[in-house]
């Protein structure tokens, strides 16, 4: 079994796999990171995305084996100490019911405000486009995310 | 889900290396390189392969640049690069809107260009652009390089001129030396995340001579000959357009599926087609888009 190496959530971290493993499965079964779901498993709803060395990725699309030597950060390193301004915001929006697509949307927007902390509405629609929400309708979470903007950086 | 099939995972660090691992492995190995389209294919049970074969480790294929006249995008080069690249928007917006409107942030982020031509489903949303500038697409195996114009490169859908034993390392593009400007189109159901149901490409030179392609409507993504050969030296007005119009007809074999109509697509190709000419003749001549 090769073993891999690679910083999740700020920590080193090894682990074995095998050549095939999807890095979805691996975080949520082998290393306990349940914030990444399941939703489509083929690239189509967002709902496994992770931060892979800052950029959002669809973790259901990567084999683990592609991480090695690079670093994760999903929701548990997002919220170590405390929420962020941006998960606040989406609880100041009521911008979840069932929650599923919630860790998915987050990783998103993070990005999102890391890279551009000003978005205009059209620009965070457009960045979100590839989360599915099949509860929402999708405004309040717009809204948290334009909220968040207003004070800045995300980490 | 589980990918069942197992294999061995190689990432060399050249692509001398690269080529051996390819042709030691006889038709039996696959390249990854952003793995949005393979990895799919892998889980669905649609590929064997005993070696998988990672190219990202190879430095030289993440390049963007400029050789001589021609641009070179290597073939790990990400639509999100291509986005970010100041070069490409500013000397190639064609590429640039066409790589916008490929599925969402977290796929532009893994997803490469010479992974979609290499993919070549009939709805690639690079192909119009590439094949509005006659690009190159650059081959290697361990004997040597050849070069393919990408409008040999489709053969059918999802499937190109590529041989077991080579790998695509990039693609060229000619710097049109003459003054141009150009577009893409794309019908889809909503911004982000969808599939083309109809693109095309629109370059047009200042002397009054036409390129134009499309994805989605036929089974392989193609320029349209007889439509170019018609606006060719003509200027465009309105009746220029309607007739246009009715030979692109004859250009585009769309169907029905799941994503639009055969009737829709026809409608909508006529649209898009009058939006983007006007759009690319406003460009021309250095105004704000139609
Ligand atoms: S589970 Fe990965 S995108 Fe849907
Ligand atoms: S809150 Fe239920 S899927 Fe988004």
């Amino acid at each position: 079994m090769p073993e891999i190496q690679f910083t999740l959530n700020g920590e080193r971290r090894t682990v074995n796999i095998e050549a095939n493993d999807i890095l979805l499965d691996v975080l949520r079964d082998k290393l306990g990171i349940k914030s990444p779901k399941c939703g489509c498993d083929r690239g189509d709803c967002g709902a496994c995305a992770v931060l892979l060395n800052g950029k959002s990725v669809r973790s259901c699309l990567i084999f683990a084996i592609e991480v090695n030597e690079q670093e994760i950060t999903t929701l548990e390193g997002i919220s170590k100490n405390e929420l962020s301004p941006l998960q606040q915001a989406f609880i100041n929006n009521n911008s979840f019911q069932c929650g599923y697509c919630a860790p998915g949307i987050i990783i998103t927007a993070t990005e999102l405000l890391n890279k551009n902390p000003h978005p205009t509405r059209e620009e965070v629609k457009e960045n979100l486009s590839g989360n599915l929400c099949r509860c929402t309708g999708y405004i309040p979470i717009i809204e948290a995310v334009l909220e968040a903007s207003k004070r800045g950086k995300n980490e | 889900m589980p990918v069942i099939q197992g294999f061995e995972y190689f990432k060399p660090k050249t692509l001398n290396e690269a080529l051996h691992l390819l042709s030691n492995n006889r038709g039996q190995a696959s390249i990854l390189a952003g793995g949005t389209d393979i990895v799919v294919q892998f889980k669905e049970d649609l590929i064997t392969s005993k070696a998988l074969i990672d190219i990202k480790g190879i430095t030289e294929l993440s390049k963007i640049e400029i050789k001589e006249d021609k641009l070179f995008i290597g073939a790990c080069v990400t639509f999100t690069d291509l986005i970010e690249s100041e070069l490409i928007k500013n000397k190639f917006p064609i590429i640039w809107e066409a790589s916008k409107t490929v599925g969402s942030v977290g796929i532009r982020n893994r997803a490469t260009m010479v992974g979609n031509i290499c993919s070549a489903v009939p709805s690639a949303d690079s192909a119009p652009a590439l094949l509005v500038y006659e690009a190159l697409v650059i081959l290697k195996n361990k004997d040597g390089e050849r070069l393919v114009p990408i409008s040999d490169w489709f053969i059918a859908p999802k499937k190109t001129g590529i041989q077991k034993d080579e790998i695509v390392v990039g693609i060229l593009i000619h710097i049109p030396k003459k003054k141009y400007a150009c577009c893409y189109e794309k019908l889809s159901r909503y911004e982000g995340e969808d599939l083309a149901q109809a693109g095309i490409g629109i370059l047009a030179f200042e002397d009054h001579y036409y390129r134009i392609a499309f994805c989605a409507v036929g089974p392989i993504p193609t320029r349209a000959p007889k439509l170019e050969q018609f606006l060719n030296g003509k200027k465009i007005t309105s009746p220029i357009i309607e007739e246009a119009k009715k030979i692109l007809l004859e250009e585009i074999t769309p169907i029905t599926d799941i994503r639009s109509s055969r009737k829709y697509r026809i409608h909508m190709v006529k649209l898009m087609f009058e939006r983007g000419l006007k759009k690319v003749i406003s460009r021309l001549e250095g105004g704000k888009d139609a």
